[in-house]
């Protein structure tokens, strides 16, 4: 089986009985970036854990080329699908070659040391990042951007195809957020299959092949980002007015409405995903 | 020329480890109130197993006072500094805490209070050491049995329950001090409490040996896994470590460890909690080599605090206080040399 399909289908599932998904369903292919949009609150990190087989839906299934989630081995899972987390402090100085070797431990099994050739794919994966000159500097001591790229790194180490990102950019300066969805696109290119979530609609009409916006648990449009994210959606899933705009290049922009001050308070309810789903 | 994390292998490390430590025994083995050259051990050792000739009445005396009265106490002195050390670096990376030690689960609590109650049962000393060692397993199962009451609570959930099931156990201990007899033996519990390896004999730490060791082999083992859990829980998910049975797998063997530490010696503290931070000044972060490092380093750190409590006085320092002495200054000077990040 080479390069499956990811398909999640009718997500549902609650916490405490408060509903969090329902019927999201959300497909990653090879050769794709797809990015997951939502507001605070709408469920973006849960389906995330969902679509890792870190936590099972309570309904619906997650599909790994045709066969459920749940009847992967873990080992064998972590070997298609890899997860890039928030960037965080870890509280041991590992360096960062040895977070990124940590990449080899579905390949390497548990309990062996890794051989020449895991350190080989470990390199590259640094090399192929341009982080080479950090291999041997703490992972505690260096910046944000540096500490994303290793758990890039770490992913592609890993040998999976299909990357999950977690909010990649947040945290990052300008230029690394700029420099990081430019390579997403290329690694895509190379027929990665990559999934992130984020907060910037700008990001996803920079980088992405398709968009998913996920709005009350539900998913509430699919398709290429210039299609799906109309002033009329964006303004919905936000709360805020804002006009998507075409600069005389043919670039598309989104930038909050000019005239926002004089929408009616009582169309942007602050939190509107939890008051609605409580009540 | 590799990182100072990679230098060595777990291959290349372990004979470097031994020698370092059968230096060091060898060394503990020479001092005390009649000190010892090294040769004159070197030419027992010979004699016993065959190679050369001695009189009589000397082998029989350097038997008495090698074998007999040092040996035990060394042996005891490596397998309580390399327990101690090694679960105390097992622990601060399944807490994902460097401030953490053996302690942190109730385990230290739990024997001191079982030490406490076989001596004032007036119980045979082999029952006061089993009691010791149930009563350190029962206060960590009582710790994870609490933090199993909340429903995902993770290790958070874990330390509270660690630290309520720490000050029951402690509190039942003042009860036992309270009712024993102050004469005679309030005093036994108080010195135990202090620690101490002049109780250790030959067939006891022979036996304590073997599950000693497996436990510190096992932990070892499982240092890369423990690598990616220091990285948050859902990450080793996703690296396709099984969490939940690793986590408990190393809390149990560390209990275990730690347990028969206190009942081989009373209760020895600050070891568990900066050796690993020397070892990890050593060797880096990763569990793999830490662990051994810090078995081998645990295990010359109580040999020299056996050998000054031995010989700084005419009569022997509890080594329980010779560890906190030494500990509390070494502990400050591994804090400034560390890297940061941590705090």
């Amino acid at each position: 089986m080479s390069d499956p399909t990811l398909s999640a289908s009718q997500i549902r599932h609650a916490y405490r009985g408060r509903t969090v998904l329902h019927d999201a369903s959300l497909e990653l292919a090879p050769g794709q970036v797809v990015s997951l949009l939502g507001a605070n609150g709408a469920g973006k990190s849960t389906l995330l854990r969902i679509i890792l087989g870190l936590l099972p839906p309570q309904g619906g299934e997650v599909r790994l080329g045709g066969r459920p989630l749940r009847d992967y081995p873990r080992r064998e899972l972590a070997g298609h699908l890899a997860y890039v987390p928030q960037v965080h402090a870890t509280p041991f100085p590992y360096s960062v070659r040895q977070v990124v070797l940590m990449g080899r431990l579905p390949a390497t099994g548990l309990f062996a040391a890794p051989g020449h050739q895991d350190r080989m794919i470990a390199e590259q994966a640094l090399a192929r990042l341009g982080i080479g000159h950090l291999a041997e500097r703490p992972y505690t001591e260096i910046s944000g951007g540096e500490r994303q790229m290793a758990l890039i790194a770490r992913a592609l180490a890993q040998g999976s195809r299909l990357l999950i990102l977690d909010e990649p950019a947040t945290g990052l300066d300008y230029g690394n957020q700029i420099a990081l969805l430019d390579l997403l696109r290329s690694l895509a290119a190379e027929g990665y299959g990559i999934l992130k979530t984020t907060h910037h609609p700008d990001h996803v009409l920079a980088s992405s092949d398709r968009v998913a916006i996920l709005k009350d648990g539900h998913i509430i449009a699919d398709g290429p980002p210039e299609n799906v994210m109309s002033a009329a959606l964006l303004s919905d899933l936000y709360g805020v007015a804002i006009a998507p705009t075409r600069l005389p290049d043919g670039r598309l922009v989104i930038l909050p409405a000019a005239d926002r001050a004089r929408r009616p308070p009582s169309a942007a309810p602050i939190f509107p995903s939890t008051l609605e789903l409580s009540a | 020329m590799l990182p100072r994390s990679e230098r060595w292998s777990l291959f290349g490390l372990s004979p470097v480890l031994i020698i370092v430590v059968a230096l060091a025994m060898l060394g503990a083995l020479c001092i005390g109130r009649y000190p010892l050259p090294v040769h004159d051990i070197l030419r027992f050792l010979g004699a016993s197993l065959g190679l050369g000739d001695m009189p009589a009445a000397e082998y029989d005396t350097l038997y008495n006072l090698i074998v007999r009265i040092r040996l035990p106490r060394v042996l005891a002195a490596v397998l309580v500094g390399a327990s101690l050390s090694t679960a105390g670096a097992a622990f601060q990376g399944v807490f994902r805490n460097p401030l953490v030690s053996p302690g942190l689960l109730g385990v230290l609590a739990g024997s001191a209070f079982g030490a406490a109650l076989g001596i004032l049962l007036g119980l045979p000393w082999a029952s006061v050491q089993i009691l010791t060692f149930a009563m350190g397993v029962a206060a960590v199962g009582l710790g994870v049995g609490i933090a199993g009451l909340f429903r995902g609570g993770g290790i958070v959930m874990m330390v509270l329950g660690g630290i309520v099931s720490g000050a029951l156990f402690t509190s039942l201990l003042s009860m036992v001090k309270y009712a024993a007899d102050p004469y005679n033996q309030l005093p036994a519990i108080v010195y135990w409490l202090m620690g101490s390896l002049a109780m250790a004999d030959l067939g006891q730490v022979g036996a304590l040996a073997v599950p000693m060791l497996l436990g510190i082999g096992l932990l070892v083992a499982l240092g890369r896994p423990l690598d990616a859990l220091t990285m948050g829980d859902d990450e080793a998910r996703s690296l396709g470590v099984p969490v939940r049975s690793i986590r408990y797998t190393i809390i149990i063997l560390s209990t275990l460890i730690s347990a028969m530490t206190v009942s081989l010696a009373g209760m020895i503290g600050w070891v568990g909690l900066i050796v690993p931070h020397i070892a990890r000044l050593l060797v880096g972060p990763g569990n793999a080599l830490l662990l051994p490092t810090s078995a081998a380093i645990g295990a010359c750190f109580l040999l020299a605090s056996d050998g000054l409590s031995r010989t700084l006085t005419t009569t022997e320092i509890p080594i329980g206080i010779v560890t906190e002495l030494i500990g509390i200054p070494g502990f400050l000077l591994v804090l400034g040399r560390a890297r940061k990040g941590w705090l």
